[in-house]
């Protein structure tokens, strides 16, 4: 609240009394007031059989608002939460209401300077990347200072200290650490046209946390190092990001004093019809912290997001997504895609789209050492037996005639459970998919669209088949029907259906969709981070605006 | 927190009390380019023509249809109102890489920038992507709409041609 009180007596100062700097855009500018509201709510019904928790308040919802003011080179904001109490599938560690987020900027051309709260990445985040995915309710943004400054055109160098927030609260760890981004073509080649284009970028970040443990002797700055290298020549894109970090023994990597480290290689080449992407990682002992005792979804300072494809649909999206094993992982992806010129006779009018996707990811081939702090040992190229994961899929998509367009997707996943969830004895599930989407566009305003999905498996919970039908009238309306049946389940009692309907009213940045029915327990991702859902049975209300 | 809010509310009264009715300027953030380049959204330019500005990701179908649906239309558009069509992709360091290939295997013909920390989407107060913006002559923001549904794309063409006629937006 003290702080808040500073903030805004910066703010009143700021349009009352404009100092040298900022003054011409001060008197000249005006000022703004920006921001957007969401408001989510379920009424909790008792349903035993799908498993949903017993909820004794009925009703649960979270709720934001983020309010945004600017003034010329001047802007300033803060956002208020709540959690009352916080809904099922979040972290309980959200509890009540507050403003965890408040800032106040000064930029120009060149500099810019932050105080308060901030998100920030180090290149693709490797070693740091604060970010929120409000959804999953992720949010690990920096409380601190931070400054931004481009001395020359294509040189950005950043530097930050700050805490970063966990619920309502603050990390114990306090962190340091800088960035610069050089784009050697325009720092020293500016006005020259070269075919080919070379961005350098390097970061470095340190934590602090004191030592209180009785027994171990645990390093208090931890520091981590990253750097990248970015090539670009016509078709081509070739990008390189390593990470190292020193000894860091945390709950994660129980204990251990093992050094970690980090590669991204990928590949890209593209023309009109035509793009190709190869892609390789290793993460070894990588999970990196402001909390070295830190379990969950919090206190992350860097973002390991998965090297597969992100699905969308429901099936495949949320039944055995793939998690990231900061601890320890070995994968590739690659994704072809290209199009069938219109015209030609598997083309028709509209081409063809088709996209073949492979990805796969293992352990880390490790050798055990008895009685070495190390941990373990592990050649770096060397991949491990376990298998984690591989998803291998075929998308076509196609549209016939102004009237009709589909989408069939054909997958098969094997999906190691045990080490992606942390569980025991449920072992590998085998999976193939299968999705088609056909939308009809009655005319101008009015579109039908049903989508059939299946999961067989003989493993786990069994099979599953899932299908939607969407009606939208545009531009306000839309209402869906969506039904999930566990067809394949071992016990004759749980093969269920799961019938929830949706309505909802769009308008401007506004956005009202109210549903009802059962949900099934899943698992929500969104880059990096994973959120567990469990089954509920009820009414939702989520309310959006954007202003 | 009610005196704090009322009190934030209060300053742009204040410190503005000449404002006359025109759009949202457009916040100035750093996004990229596909080719590793840096630009501001100050350097967005289209000659005093109407601009639409497009919040989308590779993992988004409705972003995808609305986009791909305004392509076959883009043409058409340029001819008649002389619009200019951002795309705006908010994928991250799992999907970024992504953004050229897949832009080049749909063929759009729109300039398309990065926002891989979501820095721009926040400043323009966006919850979820789709989002789309109406820019006028100025660069301001007269228009905006989230999700999509099929058929949108005509509504919004309807708001850029009142645009280029020098008409106010009237929805």
């Amino acid at each position: 609240m003290k702080s808040l009180l500073n903030l805004l007596i910066a703010l009143v100062f700021f349009a009352a009394f404009p100092s040298n700097f900022a003054a011409q855009n001060i008197l000249t500018d005006q000022a703004e007031l920006h921001g957007n509201f969401q408001l989510d709510a379920q009424y909790y019904n008792v349903d035993t059989l799908i498993g949903a928790p017993l909820v004794p308040e009925k009703i649960l919802s979270n709720g934001f608002m983020n309010l945004w003011y600017t003034k010329g080179n001047f802007s300033a904001g803060i956002r208020y939460e709540n959690y009352l109490n916080v809904m099922q599938g979040f972290d309980s560690r959200y509890k009540g209401s507050g403003i965890p987020f408040r800032f106040a900027t000064y930029s120009n051309d060149k500099l810019e300077a932050t105080v308060g709260n901030f998100y920030e990445q180090f290149g693709g985040g490797l070693i740091l990347r604060a970010y929120e995915e409000r959804g999953l309710g992720f949010d690990n943004v920096l409380d601190g200072a931070r400054v931004k400054y481009e001395p020359i055109p294509g040189l950005i160098v950043k530097a930050l200290v700050a805490r970063q927030r966990a619920f309502f609260s603050l990390s114990p760890g306090i962190l340091r650490g800088g960035d610069i981004e050089l784009n050697i073509n325009d720092a020293f080649f500016a006005g020259k046209d070269f075919k080919t284009r070379v961005v350098f970028g390097a970061s470095a970040l340190s934590r602090f946390q004191d030592d209180q443990d009785p027994i171990y002797n645990l390093p208090e700055n931890v520091a981590a190092f990253g750097g990248r290298l970015n090539i670009i020549r016509g078709k081509f894109n070739i990008a390189a990001e390593y990470g190292y970090k020193i000894n860091d023994p945390s709950a994660s990597n129980k204990l251990i004093y093992r050094p970690g480290q980090a590669l991204n290689l990928s590949a890209t080449y593209s023309t009109k019809g035509f793009g190709l992407l190869v892609s390789a990682k290793r993460l070894d002992n990588f999970d990196f912290r402001s909390d070295r005792s830190a379990a969950g979804n919090a206190y992350n300072i860097n973002f390991l997001p998965a090297a597969t494809r992100q699905h969308t649909y429901n099936l495949p999206a949320t039944i055995y997504p793939y998690a990231t094993q900061p601890n320890g992982e070995i994968g590739y992806q690659v994704e072809l895609s290209w199009r069938i010129k219109k015209g030609s006779l598997l083309g028709g009018k509209y081409g063809t789209e088709i996209t073949v996707n492979a990805s796969g990811t293992n352990g880390l081939d490790k050798t055990i050492a008895a009685n070495d702090t190390l941990g373990y040992e592990s050649e770096f190229f060397k991949v491990g037996k376990e298998v984690y994961f591989r998803d291998y899929h075929l998308e076509i998509h196609k549209k016939f005639n102004k009237s009709w367009k589909s989408t069939l997707m054909l997958l098969y996943w094997v999906y190691n459970k045990d080490v992606v969830q942390g569980l025991k004895g449920f072992g590998t599930i085998y999976a193939p998919m299968a999705v088609l989407d056909v939308a009809y566009k009655i005319n101008d305003k009015n579109t039908i669209r049903v989508e059939a999905q299946s999961l067989l498996t003989e493993q786990d919970g069994g099979s599953w088949a899932m299908g939607l039908i969407e009606y939208t009238y545009s531009p306000n309306w839309f209402v869906a029907v969506v039904d999930q049946y566990n067809f394949g389940n071992k016990s004759e009692d749980l093969r269920l259906h799961y019938l929830t309907g949706n309505v909802g009213y769009m308008k401007k940045g506004n956005r009202i969709m109210i549903g009802y029915g059962r949900q099934r327990a899943g698992i929500f991702c969104v880059g990096g981070v994973c959120r567990n859902v469990p089954a509920s049975n009820g009414l939702t209300i989520s309310i959006l605006s954007s202003f | 927190m009610k005196y704090i809010i009322a009190l934030l509310l209060l300053i742009p009264t204040l410190s503005s009390g000449q404002a006359k009715e025109k759009g949202r300027e457009f916040p100035i953030t750093q996004l990229k380019t596909l080719d590793g380049r840096t630009i501001s959204t100050s350097d967005f330019q289209n000659d005093g023509k109407p601009i639409i500005v497009s919040f989308w990701a590779t993992w988004c179908k409705p972003c995808v249809n609305e986009l791909t649906n305004m392509s076959e239309l883009y043409d058409e558009w340029k001819e008649k109102t002389g619009v200019k069509i951002i795309a705006i992709s908010i994928d991250d360091a799992r999907n970024m890489t992504k953004v050229a290939p897949f832009v080049n295997g749909k063929g759009w013909d729109y300039e398309v920038y990065l926002d891989p920390n979501s820095d721009l989407k926040r400043a323009l107060n966006i919850n979820l992507i789709p989002h789309t913006f109406l820019l006028n002559a100025d660069k301001q923001i007269v228009w905006q709409h989230n999700s999509y549904t099929e058929g949108d794309e005509l509504k919004l063409f309807e708001l850029v041609k009142q645009l280029s006629e020098g008409k106010t937006i009237a929805e």
